[in-house]
């Protein structure tokens, strides 16, 4: 009985492996995160500027930008990820005269590198979506109130647009995360680089279940975090009785659990 | 002119990145069917009055829409081929999972899971109340889902599912990690017979570009159609 239990044990987590190996699944995941970060914090500020660019009035400006998101949006991006890392070799020359070569030499910055420059064409079009989607009638308003330019945008088209744009951001994350899968196949020692480095020393299927398990768990905290935040920073605008019924609940929660007399 | 002829000389690899081109299509168009029809009987799984196909549904989406694609990739492709041998063990044949047979199957999982959200939202956008005029004329369950629901859940799915078409046809290139000569591979063989990467990918780059702004333009064509019973 105590045999069966424990090969069924075994089955499901195999220490073995895990005791060689953990510390290049943890490793792994330390990658993954810093790419993802890294990655998504530089393409929110370059998504931003490429939103504006989109929006511009110049002809030239706002074609340049339709054309950048077009491309980043319609080519998978394992093959721009082999433009930047493969096709930097052939500039070689230039990029060293540059300095340049020690950046694109490397497979992490080359991951930052195309990782940023994808996801910005992504969030530049929720950024867009987000502004257009606040009524005219508040920078009307804000305009008639004597705000300039720079104060109708910072104080009352960003904060509701980023509130609007918040989900799809999430949406956006979450997605970087899996996406950032991809860096394994140029070398990059990410959580799925490290797991596939375990396969092919162990031949062990169980270990891409392991991964796939960890990428989950990170999938499922973003969107947790993302739901409380979303119920935070809505509170102001919604329904009063929502918020109200909520207080109550808790109320209630906090009687029932306290001792009884 | 060193680009025209690594392309169209007589040496040129013009036709090899046609073939993968063709390949990655015919992936995406193979894969489509299979995934959608799986998305769709997700849905009705998810909206199901039993609990426990319900929680089952919930979890196939939630595992497959929450892993990377790549690793939905080498699960199916390890996973079903050791299951497969598991079988065979048992006195069949040997069958030898093909890298192209795996990859669609994986793919059409991803699409059935990322798909079925759509189905299920186009499904609850059809009021209850035309089932039951359905039923009220006498018509079958089948009948009822064909004829009424289906055509009408479409015009509100074609949107979601030509963006789900579009997450596809770039998904076809991780295919060419398993060595599938796909546009991908083409281009990638190209570029280390001749070192020119930048050309060659960017080529591949540009093929996938047409392809996805032609099913941008399929896509507004199918909208527009389907809007015209409509206002």
């Amino acid at each position: 009985m105590l045999q069966t239990l424990q090969s069924l044990a075994g089955f499901v987590v195999n220490i073995p492996i895990l005791q060689e190996y953990g510390y290049r699944i943890l490793l792994g995941i330390r990658m993954t995160l810093i790419v993802v970060s890294l990655s998504c914090t530089l393409g929110f500020v370059l998504g931003y500027f490429i939103c504006l660019a989109r929006m511009s009035r110049f002809r030239i400006l706002s074609g340049f930008a339709l054309a950048y998101i077009t491309f980043f949006r319609g080519t998978p991006l394992l093959c721009q990820l082999y433009i930047v890392y493969y096709g930097s070799g052939d500039l070689r020359p230039q990029l060293q005269d540059l300095g340049l070569w020690t950046f694109f030499r490397d497979a992490f910055f080359c991951c930052i590198l195309t990782f940023t420059m994808n996801t910005s064409a992504y969030q530049a079009e929720i950024f867009r979506g987000a502004i257009q989607s606040v009524s005219r009638g508040q920078s009307e308003a804000a305009k008639a109130l004597g705000l300039n330019r720079i104060q109708t945008a910072g104080l009352v088209v960003m904060p509701q647009a980023l509130l609007i744009a918040l989900r799809p951001f999430g949406n956006e994350l979450i997605g970087m995360i899996k996406a950032s899968a991809l860096a394994a196949i140029v070398t990059l020692l990410d959580l799925m680089g490290q797991t596939r480095f375990v396969f092919a020393r162990t031949f062990d299927f169980s270990v891409y279940l392991y991964a796939a398990l960890i990428y989950l768990t990170m999938v499922e905290i973003i969107r947790r975090i993302w739901d409380k935040l979303e119920l935070r920073l809505s509170r102001h605008i919604r329904p009063r009785f929502e918020v109200l019924a909520k207080e109550e609940a808790k109320a209630i929660t906090i009687e029932t659990s306290m001792p009884s007399t | 002119m060193v680009w025209y002829d690594l392309l169209f000389g007589p040496n040129g690899w013009s036709g090899l990145l046609l073939q993968g081109a063709a390949v990655t299509l015919a992936l995406a168009v193979v894969t489509m069917p299979f995934g959608f029809t799986g998305g769709l009987i997700v849905a009705l799984a998810k909206i199901s009055a039993s609990r426990t196909i319900r929680t089952f549904a919930d979890a196939f989406t939630t595992f497959f829409r929450g892993i990377p694609d790549l690793l939905a990739l080498f699960i199916v492709y390890y996973g079903l081929q050791a299951i497969i041998d598991k079988i065979t063990r048992l006195g069949l044949p040997h069958i030898e999972l093909s890298a192209f047979t795996a990859g669609v199957i994986a793919l059409a999982v991803v699409t059935a899971a990322y798909s079925s959200e759509v189905w299920v939202a186009a499904l609850k956008a059809v009021p209850a109340s035309q089932a039951e005029a359905g039923r009220s004329l006498g018509l079958g369950p089948k009948v009822i889902f064909l004829k009424i629901i289906l055509p009408q859940m479409l015009r509100i799915a074609i949107p979601g599912l030509s963006n789900i078409w579009t997450i596809l046809l770039k998904d076809t290139s991780l295919i060419s990690t398993l060595a599938v000569l796909d546009l991908l591979r083409a281009a990638f063989t190209a570029s280390q017979r001749t070192t020119r990467p930048l050309l060659f990918y960017s080529v591949a780059a540009a093929i996938y570009l047409i392809i996805s702004i032609m099913a941008t333009i399929v896509q507004a064509y199918l909208e527009k159609r389907m809007r015209k019973g409509i206002a």
